[in-house]
């Protein structure tokens, strides 16, 4: 398989006992508590952790896309994939954004992707997300209007790359006489796309649709979830007459790695669960706002609200398999046995969280690299000499 | 007072209709919160008026036309429903984003409204001044803000939807509120500028707690609108006809029928 590393860049140096009575670091959380120059280091210390993933043998890098929020530095991850692209020569960057509907002009979106991958000569990744139901707060966008502004500019996208120009372009949010773009992608017809969701039926069934087959990423979830989804776009190829690659699947999770299970679990608890109780959450209507996903989702999540909204110890995480974390052996054999359970081709490692230091982050890639990364690499190809069974 | 209920239908879309009382025409336009209940206010303004209270397209137990999409189009359609009805002229009574709705229709058809009384309403932005967040806040903020008076508030809370079919309407109208209002927020950038065209009388009415539209709106609103006059209720907030459902019905009579002696 693929083994990315996925930094989310977290605002770590956030003061969170002098924040702790906000209830979200989301969009209201006064930005007086972020400092420029703690942010300059945290910065270049987060690309040199990506850079390093060339070095320790990842596949790829991969960046995101949030706003106004201490969860995460990359309002605009074009930028971050910029900075890596001429400071890495190999790996593949992914962009886990952007947030199409976010965007005035999806051409804006098509001419970035194109130039980052003619700068790299094809090693990126083109990400296409709607972000989450706190964009629209923060954007004023309107939820009510998300998937078709995606859809749309996800269209323009595709036929700005692949249609030799100039093509005009008519639609109901966006309206281009002149579809020529200059440069074209590198990548023949396209950088590969890939779709990271929650999960939504509606993401699903567009990402495997056969005019598409994107690569669909499960997002930071309980591995029965992931697997549940990951099953899910399977069987909706399956019900459009196809059978889905296993390159059509990944997974985002974070993994810790270090001599024992003990000592891992020791080093990750705090970051991990500032994290998870601290950076992630945000209150319900924050995350979903009317419209931004169906009715029937919505009332699916009210009724899950009580357990979405539970905070976790690290131990109960380990437990749903929303983290990775321990020993090289338990590392190993747990990936390896959520692989064999779903045979996703692409594996997304989160291996800064939260406060995680940089020392401890270092070393947690180092050993992933040394004890758990070449096996993994090596599955890919098991997969692909057999037959793509499931 | 008995209300009849029907569901016309225009525009490919049914909606719901309830109609009670005699007398010059007077058009309730609800706000977000739709209108699902005849409550004490109409009641009162039936017994003078020919009361028409509509659930909007995308409200309650109406339809929810693809085509519903900007304010603009729910002014077409109540046009056309007057159309259909056979009506003529009539005087509004809106509020909150009934009141910008008000505002929208009467733009375009100015001569066809008698008056128009607009409660806390929405479709105006005065810079600086920002509506309250109704889309970040949960149903009991939502409940708490809407009101001055909280043993309204707290009953509204104890009366959360219980049934799957109630919290399918909550749900319903939210969604048609965010499509409508939530870019711009509760506001058109372009009404203000034909807000001359509105030449008939109004009267606008306000609670001076209210936290959905801040009373410097109304006060700002009087001023651009030719004929207007602002009643200011103390110790109120959002829903006047709510919170003093007697004094804001006499004072709506008041007007309208001011407005047809004169």
């Amino acid at each position: 398989m693929n083994v990315i590393l996925f930094h989310l860049m977290a605002y770590a140096d956030l003061d969170f006992e002098a924040t702790k009575e906000h209830e979200t670091v989301w969009m209201k959380l006064p930005n007086k508590h972020y400092d420029p120059v703690k942010g300059h280091k945290l910065y270049n210390r987060y690309l040199d952790e990506m850079e390093y993933a060339e070095t320790l043998g990842f596949d790829g890098v991969a960046v995101n896309e949030h706003h106004q929020t201490a969860y995460g530095l990359m309002p605009s991850p074009v930028v971050m994939a910029a900075a890596l692209a001429r400071r890495t020569q190999r790996v593949k960057i992914a962009i886990l954004g952007s947030a199409l509907p976010l965007r005035e002009h999806p051409m804006t979106v098509a001419e970035e992707y194109a130039m980052l991958d003619v700068i790299t000569g094809g090693r990126l990744i083109a990400g296409f997300v709607r972000g989450i139901g706190a964009e629209y707060h923060t954007f004023g966008l309107n939820p009510t209007i998300s998937h078709e502004r995606f859809h749309e500019a996800h269209d323009l996208i595709v036929q700005a790359w692949t249609q030799p120009g100039p093509t005009s372009f008519s639609g109901k949010h966006y309206n281009v006489d002149y579809v020529n773009l200059w440069p074209r992608p590198f990548q023949n017809p396209h950088p590969p796309i890939w779709v990271p969701s929650q999960g939504s039926k509606e993401t699903i069934d567009w990402a495997a649709h056969p005019d598409h087959r994107y690569t669909y990423l499960q997002t930071f979830s309980p591995s029965k979830t992931v697997q549940k989804y990951l099953q899910s776009y399977r069987d909706t190829a399956e019900g459009f007459g196809y059978e889905a690659a296993d390159s059509q699947l990944g997974w985002a999770v974070p993994v810790y790695v270090a001599d024992t299970d003990a000592q891992a679990i020791n080093d990750a608890r705090e970051p991990f669960e500032l994290f998870r109780n601290r950076l992630l959450k945000m209150p319900f209507e924050m995350l979903l706002p009317p419209g931004y996903s169906s009715r029937d989702s919505l009332k699916r999540m009210m009724a899950a609200k009580a357990t979405l909204s539970q905070s976790l110890t690290i131990e109960m995480a380990i437990d749903m398999g929303m983290i990775v974390c321990g020993s090289p052996a338990t590392v190993r054999q747990q990936l390896e046995s959520h692989w064999h359970d779903m045979h996703f081709d692409n594996l997304l490692t989160m291996m800064h969280f939260g406060t995680l230091s940089e020392e401890l982050t270092r070393r947690n890639m180092e050993l992933f690299a040394k004890e758990v990364l070449p096996g993994l690499q090596a599955m890919k190809r098991a997969a692909s000499t057999s037959t793509a069974s499931t | 007072m008995t209300f009849e209920e029907t569901f016309p239908q225009v525009d490919g879309c049914r909606i719901r209709m309830r109609r009670g009382g005699k007398g010059p025409t007077v058009l309730y336009l609800h706000g977000a919160n739709g209108a699902s209940a005849i409550q004490p206010f109409m009641e009162s303004l039936a017994q003078d008026f020919d009361l028409l209270v509509p659930e909007h397209p995308g409200f309650g137990q109406s339809d929810e036309p693809e085509w519903l999409e900007n304010m603009h189009d729910l002014a077409y359609f109540y046009l056309d429903l007057l159309d259909d009805m056979n009506i003529d002229s009539v005087h509004v009574v809106g509020s909150s984003l009934g009141g910008w709705l008000a505002m929208e229709m009467a733009l375009r058809e100015p001569r066809r409204f008698k008056s128009l009384t607009l409660v806390g309403t929405a479709g105006f932005r005065v810079p600086g001044i920002l509506p309250g967040d109704i889309f970040m806040w949960n149903p009991e903020t939502a409940a708490r803000n809407t009101f001055y008076n909280q043993d309204i508030a707290e009953k509204v809370i104890a009366t959360v939807p219980q049934t799957e079919a109630e919290q399918d309407a909550v749900l319903k109208n939210r969604h048609s509120v965010a499509r409508l209002a939530w870019q711009p927020r509760l506001f058109d950038p372009h009404l203000a500028k034909w807000l001359h065209r509105l030449t008939m009388p109004a009267k606008l009415i306000w609670g001076d707690h209210d936290k959905i539209m801040p009373l410097p709106v109304g006060e700002a609103l009087q001023k651009q609108l030719p004929q207007a006059s602002l009643q200011v209720f103390a110790q109120c907030g959002h829903l006047p006809q709510v919170e003093f459902p007697a004094e804001f019905s006499a004072s709506v009579k008041q007007f309208i029928e001011g407005v047809n002696q004169s």
